[in-house]
């Protein structure tokens, strides 16, 4: 199957009047000496029919979460998306165009930022919000960057109750050799606010802290922002979205810069990806936020109208300057957010989260019940440590039961409850982990 | 004009429920502290689901995609999306994975992985690839970040300057500056192409290697490219390709058979995947084996008769974003490939450099070709002629080409000629089409001699005339503030 519309009949009259007697000769400026002398080893082009039938075969040997209970969470979550939702992610308008550079032709995806912007302001307390980035880790080490470039040091503090795959992402990003990453031991599963004070220093760039964190559980250390703050540093929070319609918005621990991962508002799990990473800052960090940011202002009659702005921030204009290299967002996973949290709207977000986390204190009173303890006692959103002495061995047994079971730690494994989940899928769920199944 | 979301909320009106509870209603605050609670909700709209449609379709119509009209945006590679790659990555085997799933329960996505890692690699000539960059930009650093690995690996801690020339992509040289490089700019030769002495100077211990777009972003093939090759490997550097013009050459010539050592390549342009108002896309990096070990971690490897991922890799670079990659938009890209196959592959790098060449010989005869040569996918006219003549800009051709229903070419860029305007057809236009859009340019130039206004007042028919970007970034005003 090919996409090409023109017939060879075509073609050759093209080649005519373009002065060229064949395909080949439209690439006489390739010495022959890198030219491909055989067939790409790619296979024949199929048709539609043969490409739909591979790709369901493919995806028929995978097992979802629409077909199985799933517990997994761990920095992704199953969240339930409303119908609506795709039909107008479908509108091909938005998702065959591009970055809205001509702001005249482009005013309903630039309003849709504007809007989607807005919208993690008002998640998080925050004063302004960017496009959106790659996910949540690359959000996070670009907070840690742009912290870096700001402040007197270099050092970016992070307990290690912040999720493992964004310190690898952070790690890798310091290759750039201008961060320095340390990691500060944890105590009962949350950040030691004590040992993390002694660090903090005039050389502390950054703190880092992850709400919920990674094992679930809500961070207390109400004195960091403070001590970071003496220090001419700033405080980074990763939050969890969903969260927010029932936590204290991150703004209110005195954050300066607030990423998180943004899959849970309306993007579908799709095996990790494409998700999108939110970034959200106070108004000093204005005209030094990475990524694109749409801002509103008028047509030449005074009309209200929507347009990339503050670019001079960006790559093409700075080049070898720029503190960052993002030139695109994920605009239609920062769609999806928007439309899921207008979908949701105030009160249904509050009812999910509430929800959510409803589902996990049952769990956990079940769990205790059947025998099980939980690893640690701190408060927790939606997500929280069961200690198993075989984590491995009761995914096995899950899975065995139908139901896709929880991350596994050494000794426990982590469990999340989303408002999908039911009574009865939870009731299965401890009756294989407290071995009556 | 169109009101925002926030000013159509009415209290009351959005009735989304949850089913009946079956666990105890308990209190939050039985649960979690107070002091960790948030004490009002925030403010988000309260719209019924009716209105919250029209609001998005609404949008909607305020949006100029691929499927809207031709959209030769330069470099972009705004080539049709086929639907078939919406329906599959909407299946439920592939739209419902957890990335935590153990991996025996996820057989049929990590083929699929593998199998795309094995096809670019093929397509590019490179031996080893990565999935995991969440877009070119994003590619560009894990290449280079990887150059920067492999010299520090072998103790070479002197080389801290990238080479960068200067008609490359802008994330080219700010990629290079994030990753802890000083940038030095190569100069590009009256052909507009690779000054090779300028080249020459500049290698030298200190330089640890050169990223290149080839095809260059004039659309012209770097014809000297083994020469360049050899400048930079025998001053021990390495040498990176920017894939975002490989829809010109693809099944005709390797980036790894013309020398380079690392590839990152762009699925939202040569391999179809829409570029959904900004993203996501997806940015592979392909290496030769030398530099394997130092791919991101995962790699998806075949163990007996099953996929696993390979973590045990200590010479990795380490993780550039969670999880393996944008999986939605390769499992696009994936049934790209198996639908054109070899053939079609070659074709369509074909007949977008015939698309080019074609309408680089129709706008001859109204507009200037600084580089009027055979060219790959893409092409450079300026509006030098109507500058002189009546003082209408790029960006006033730009805007009225919007009213004829055309989405502009990339304006303005490469930076090193003036009042450019980039010019990518794609291989997916029929002649009918570009006939059309080189009327449209036509008349433009004829509307530019004699009533410039109607240009220079352009766009006339779009949602809004043209917008103040001075104010916006003067004042900004970022989000809605009630």
């Amino acid at each position: 199957m090919k996409y090409t519309p023109n017939s060879p009949a075509v073609v050759k009259e093209m080649l005519d009047e373009a002065g060229f007697s064949s395909l080949d000769e439209l690439f006489t400026d390739i010495p022959d000496t890198i030219k491909l002398k055989r067939e790409l080893n790619l296979g024949p082009g199929r048709s539609e029919m043969e490409v739909g039938r591979e790709l369901k075969t493919l995806a028929a040997r995978n097992l979802n979460t629409d077909d199985y209970p799933c517990f997994l969470g761990a920095g992704a979550y199953d969240h339930y998306i409303p119908a609506a939702l795709d039909q107008m992610l479908l509108r091909s308008e938005f998702y065959t165009a591009y970055t809205p550079y001509q702001a005249e032709i482009s005013q309903g995806i630039l309003q849709s930022i504007f809007e989607y912007q807005s919208m993690i302001c008002l998640l998080t307390g925050m004063d302004v919000a960017n496009a959106s980035m790659y996910d949540g880790a690359s959000a996070l080490a670009e907070a840690c960057a742009l912290a870096c470039a700001n402040a007197k040091g270099e050092k970016v503090l992070l307990p290690d109750t912040v999720h493992p795959e964004y310190l690898q992402v952070l790690k890798t990003y310091a290759i750039s050799g201008r961060m320095e990453i340390v990691t500060v031991p944890s105590r009962q599963g949350v950040c030691d606010q004590e040992q993390m004070l002694a660090l903090i220093d005039q050389d502390t760039a950054a703190v880092v802290i992850q709400q919920p964190n990674f094992f679930g559980n809500l961070e207390q250390a109400p004195s960091l922002a403070e001590a970071v703050h003496q220090n001419k540093g700033y405080l980074i929070m990763a939050v969890d979205p969903i969260s927010l319609a029932i936590l204290k918005p991150p703004a209110e621990w005195g954050a300066d810069l607030v990423v998180g991962e943004g899959q849970a508002l309306g993007n579908s799990l799709s095996f990790g990806g494409p998700y999108l990473g939110f970034f959200a800052a106070t108004k000093k960090f204005l005209r030094k936020i990475p990524g694109r940011i749409v801002g509103q202002t008028t047509d030449l009659e005074g009309k209200r109208a929507f347009v990339l702005t503050l670019q001079a921030r960006e790559q093409h204009i700075r080049r070898e300057k720029a503190s960052s290299n993002i030139c695109s967002n994920q605009a239609l996973n920062a769609l999806a957010a928007t439309i899921y949290l207008t979908l949701a709207g105030k009160a249904g977000l509050q009812a999910i989260a509430t929800r959510c986390h409803q589902l996990a204190v049952y769990a956990a009173g079940e769990l205790e019940k059947a025998g099980l303890k939980l690893k640690y006692e701190e408060p927790f959103f939606r997500e929280f440590a069961v200690l198993l002495d075989d984590p491995a061995g009761a995914n096995r047994r899950l899975l065995k039961n139908g139901i896709i079971g929880g991350y596994e730690l050494k000794d426990a494994m982590l469990l999340a409850f989303t408002e999908k989940r039911s009574k009865a899928e939870i009731d299965r769920l401890i009756a294989v982990l407290g071995g009556k199944a | 004009m169109s009101k925002l979301i926030f000013e159509k909320s009415r209290e009351g009106s959005n009735n989304f429920s949850l089913p009946p509870a079956e666990v105890p209603a308990a209190d939050i605050k039985d649960s979690i502290p107070v002091s960790l609670l948030r004490e009002t909700p925030a403010d988000l709209p309260d719209v019924s689901e009716v209105e919250t449609v029209r609001h998005f379709v609404d949008l909607s119509h305020r949006a100029f995609g691929v499927d809207n009209g031709f959209y030769p945006l330069g470099s972009c590679t705004m080539k049709y999306s086929p639907k078939i790659n919406e329906w599959a990555v909407r299946l439920s085997g592939f739209a419902h994975l957890h990335p935590y799933q153990p991996v025996e329960t996820v057989q049929g996505a990590m083929e699929l992985l593998y199998n795309m890692q094995n096809l670019l690699a093929e397509i590019t000539g490179m031996d080893a690839l990565t999935l995991q960059p969440a877009a070119g930009a994003h590619g560009e650093m894990t290449g280079v970040m990887i150059i920067k690995a492999y010299h520090q690996q072998r103790n070479d801690h002197r080389r801290t300057k990238m080479m960068v020339p200067d008609s490359a992509h802008g994330t080219n040289p700010a990629t290079a500056n994030v990753v802890g490089f000083d940038v030095v700019e190569v100069k590009s030769n009256s052909r507009g192409l690779v000054d090779i002495e300028d080249l020459k100077n500049k290698m030298s211990p200190e330089v640890a290697g050169l990223m290149l777009t080839n095809p260059n972003t004039l659309g012209l093939f770097e014809e000297e490219i083994q020469d360049i090759a050899a400048v930079v490997h025998e001053g021990g550097g390495l040498l990176y390709y920017d894939g975002a013009n490989l829809n010109a050459v693809m099944g005709i010539s390797r980036p790894g058979d013309m020398g380079f050592d690392v590839v990152h390549l762009n699925l939202h342009k040569t391999f179809s995947t829409p570029h959904g108002g900004g993203g996501p896309g997806s940015g592979p990096v392909g290496v030769k084996s030398p530099l394997a070990d130092y791919l991101p971690v995962p790699v998806v490897s075949e163990q007996g008769d099953k996929y696993v991922f390979d973590y045990n890799r200590p010479l990795s670079i380490g993780k550039v974003k969670t999880f393996y990659g944008n999986f939605g938009v390769i499992v696009k890209a994936y049934a790209y490939i198996l639908a054109l196959g070899a053939e079609g592959i070659k074709d369509a790098s074909q007949q977008a450099v015939l698309n080019a060449n074609y309408l680089r010989r129709q706008l001859q005869q109204d507009y200037h070709i600084p580089f009027d040569r055979l060219c790959k996918h893409e092409f450079i006219a300026t509006a030098k002629r109507q500058m002189d003549e009546s003082g209408v800009t790029t960006l006033d051709i730009a805007k009225r080409l919007t009213d004829y229903g055309f989405h502009p070419p990339t304006v303005y860029f490469p930076l090193i000629v003036k009042e450019a305007l980039m010019i990518e057809p794609t291989e997916t236009e029929s002649r009918e089409r570009l006939d059309d859009f080189v009327r449209a340019m036509g008349r433009i130039a004829e509307e530019a001699r004699r009533e410039p206004e109607t240009v220079t007042g352009a766009p006339h028919n779009a949602a809004v005339k043209r917008v103040d970007e001075v104010t916006a970034a003067r004042s900004p005003i970022v989000r809605w503030e009630g």
